[in-house]
């Protein structure tokens, strides 16, 4: 980074930081079990960054319209990632899993893919992610995989944002009026179903010993961390029973088919065009 | 809420000032509409300082800050013009004094 004297407000830079780009061109090839744990993350990112997408233009104001597209724009950079890695394991880009993978044929987790509803139900959404995405990253900045572990302390830093700003406004609808209040708690109930899936050990995690982290290990920090913003917020935490299924092998929600059809309508019409 | 003027009311408007690196000073970059201080600073952090502008950010409320009057610039800036004895070039340096 330059420190090159230059009093204007708006000098800008690139900064350094990993790029998917490098991770293409290294060289590195993930294994077939690496590349299948990456999807899991990639995938997740992928389908939140979608979701959130939606409301740029739709947002309460303005600057809250730029604060959820800048969290969106993160996640599918961290997509990005995660999918550009577990694609040198089969040959492919990270557009070639993004854009022509089916239904089937994600990883991710029903939680992204619920609906975005009103502000309060993404709030909901964004902060039993952004927690549950923190402990992650967390602990996989010590991946014995490198590649894995640079990503997550790319990711780690924007996700230490992306938790304050759902923990924020939690705090602001649940202690601001009754209407926020009422919605908010909505949201949460809405979308605790979900909450289980993200916390499942399978055979793909157990395969990666000191690589994957075992997405049980982040539940007692989870469950004790959310359970305090919410207490603060004035909010009660939500007593209701998980959803059925929700592995990663092939249960997701009606939803997916939507985001997907929006998400990959372009690239399916126009193979190879670019913008 | 039944009070509607609440629910239209737009957010309070509040002034950025962002530094760009060390030991600089934190200069003016532009306004942006917030709920609270707290929610303010946020606000500033996504959008003066997305490209690695700044390093610091400062927030004012808007209605905080006093500004000189548009209308009245003679009366109050334009009286220093002319006055060259109040730059140091003004004077001849005294003899005997070196280094200057």
């Amino acid at each position: 980074m330059s420190f090159a004297s230059n009093d204007s407000a708006t000098k800008q830079s690139a900064g350094i930081a990993i790029t998917a780009e490098e991770i293409a061109e290294q060289g590195i090839t993930a294994s077939e079990d690496v590349a299948r744990y990456a999807l899991y993350l990639g995938d997740d990112a992928l389908m939140l960054g979608q979701r959130l997408s939606h409301w740029i233009s739709r947002a309460p104001e303005l600057e809250e319209d730029i604060a959820l597209g800048n969290i969106a724009l993160d996640l599918v950079g961290h997509a990005r990632f995660f999918l550009t890695y577990a694609g040198t394991a089969w040959g492919k880009t990270e557009d070639d899993l993004a854009y022509f993978r089916d239904e089937e044929e994600f990883r991710s987790c029903r939680l992204v893919e619920q609906e975005n509803g009103d502000f309060g139900q993404t709030i909901a959404r964004q902060l039993i992610f952004s927690y549950y995405q923190h402990e992650l990253y967390s602990k996989l900045v010590e991946s014995q995989d490198e590649t894995l572990a640079a990503i997550a302390a790319k990711a780690l830093k924007e996700v230490q944002y992306h938790q304050d700003h759902a923990a924020q406004w939690l705090l602001r609808l649940g202690i601001g009026t009754e209407e926020s209040h009422r919605r908010i708690q909505e949201g949460l109930y809405y979308m605790w179903p979900y909450i289980d899936d993200l916390f499942h050990d399978d055979d793909v995690t157990a395969a990666l010993p000191g690589i994957a982290v075992q997405p049980s290990s982040l539940r007692e920090n989870f469950d004790r961390r959310i359970a305090e913003i919410i207490s603060e917020a004035t909010l009660e935490l939500p007593q209701v029973d998980q959803a059925w299924g929700g592995d990663r092998s092939g249960e997701f929600s009606e939803a997916r088919g939507h985001i997907l059809a929006e998400m990959q309508v372009l690239a399916r019409q126009f193979p190879g065009a670019t913008w | 809420m039944s009070d509607t003027t609440q629910n239209t009311r737009e957010w309070p408007l509040w002034e950025v000032f962002v530094r760009s690196s060390r030991g600089l000073s934190h200069v003016h970059a532009g306004s942006l509409h917030a709920p609270d201080a707290t929610m303010a600073l946020r606000n500033a952090r996504d959008l003066y300082t997305r490209r690695n502008e700044g390093t610091s950010v400062w927030v004012v409320p808007s209605d905080a800050i006093l500004s000189s009057d548009p209308d009245h610039k003679g009366g109050f800036f334009e009286s220093a013009q002319g006055k060259s004895f109040r730059h140091a070039t003004y004077y001849t340096k005294s003899e005997g004094v070196k280094h200057l």
